[in-house]
């Protein structure tokens, strides 16, 4: 995320942010920010950025939020987007931020396939990084 | 287990005798013996349950990206591959295979969808969308009023949390019951005769296929999902997802209970007598309490 935040109009109509929502299909103006996406996550703990935070960073046309490790720790268990009050399905702006990062050669997690994992977890896994 | 919730979709009570079964990977291997116990049930139930012809891989994790086609074709495949065998219902064990082949099937009631992936499917008939994909589950709560009749062995006293983790309940519109107060694996197993259980973190994700990337948050779940059930009086854990149940058991944490886990199929075939309950657990069974 930028050190420092500049807050306009333009950041609105920023090119990423239609690319996101040509992905995610999601509109992130109608999140306000109840913070119920981040009080459910079970990994919310392992994340740098919470995933209602995320959110408010897409509506401020933050585009370093591509860095951010939120996205590679959410496991798209679904809590978030079947409880969100605003119908937001979080975990669709999660796919799409991964598969953003992804497009631009951004992939920061490491795979370690190191044992007898079973096929749904290395599929599932190797899904997850592949743009 | 006296809680009217919310919402509840309603049961499907009728289904043919004849069954089309699609396995998946896990089912051929870490989970054969899911397979061998819930397919000798069923005969026993007196199902006819054939495997689907040339079937591939369900895709595993159903694609969340919007414009992206592609990652629908192999789930729809085995669909087209369904209907070929003219079968209405097509059954699954693993709860993952369910979740993607039946949010596929949904995502072609869409008729552009469907247009779309028939055009770029030209290899293949085109899809009609005319097949169901059931899980066990479902099929099993259908028959909860027949199964009582149908037990041969006393499973009282066998005390069993039901695990549903992520892809059986979310999202709504492919659940199995409502995606955060569910009942209907605890009626199944009542209807067999064990002692459901619930505990908190029975809806709760065990992380997945995180266990790849990230691996001592799964151990963290997975502490917490059977201290949960352990807490609540569970000394069983069933279910029916193969990566739950890898994670539950590889990444159980030091010093957490250590509960057997087990299959909700090898559950059925212990009670109608097709398989014989684990010796670690037979002392439990057939004591009323």
């Amino acid at each position: 995320m930028a050190a420092e935040l500049r807050l306009s109009r333009e950041n609105l109509n920023a090119p990423f942010l239609q690319k996101l929502g040509e992905i995610s299909g999601q509109n992130v103006f109608a999140c306000y920010q109840c913070g119920k996406c981040s009080a459910g996550c079970l990994f919310a703990e392992h994340m740098d950025v919470l995933p209602n935070q995320v959110i408010r960073l897409l509506q401020l046309g933050d585009e370093g939020v591509l860095a951010a490790r939120a996205p590679w720790v959410c496991a798209a268990c679904l809590a978030c987007s079947v409880r969100c009050p605003k119908g937001v399905d979080v975990a669709r702006i999660m796919e799409a931020l991964r598969q953003l990062a992804l497009r631009r050669g951004i992939m920061p997690v490491q795979l370690k396939l190191d044992r007898e994992f079973p096929q749904i977890a290395l599929v599932g896994a190797l899904r997850k990084v592949t743009p | 287990m006296n809680r009217t919730p919310a919402h509840h979709p309603s049961p499907i009570t009728h289904y043919p005798s004849r069954l089309l079964y699609f396995p998946g990977c896990a089912l051929k291997d870490q989970a054969r013996g899911y397979e061998e116990a819930t397919l000798a049930a069923l005969a026993a139930l007196g199902y006819e349950v054939r495997e689907l012809p040339r079937w591939n891989c369900c895709g595993t994790v159903y694609a969340l990206a919007q414009d992206d086609l592609m990652r629908h074709v192999g789930p729809l495949r085995n669909l087209i591959r369904a209907q070929e065998q003219g079968a209405e219902e097509l059954l699954t064990l693993c709860a993952m295979c369910y979740h993607t082949l039946s949010r596929t099937a949904r995502f072609v009631q869409n008729p552009e969808n469907l247009r779309r992936l028939n055009a770029f499917m030209d290899e293949e008939e085109d899809y009609r969308g005319s097949v169901r994909v059931l899980h066990l589950v479902q099929l099993l709560a259908g028959l909860a009023e027949r199964l009582p009749r149908a037990v041969k062995v006393d499973l009282a006293g066998l005390r069993a949390g039901a695990y549903y983790g992520c892809t059986l309940l979310r999202p709504r519109d492919v659940a199995v019951d409502h995606p955060e107060r569910p009942e209907v694996m605890e009626a199944v197993l009542a209807a067999l005769g064990a002692e459901p259980v619930c505990f908190p973190e029975r809806v709760e994700c065990c992380g997945a296929y995180l266990t790849v990337t990230e691996p001592e948050a799964v151990r963290l779940r997975a502490g917490a999902i059977l201290l949960s059930a352990a807490q609540n009086g569970a000394e069983v854990l069933v279910t029916a997802c193969p990566l739950c149940h890898f994670n539950l058991r590889e990444r159980r944490p030091l010093g957490a209970p250590k509960l057997p886990v087990v299959y909700l199929g090898e559950v059925l075939a212990w009670a109608l007598g097709v398989k014989p309950v684990p010796e670690a657990l037979a002392p439990r069974v057939g004591v009323r309490g």
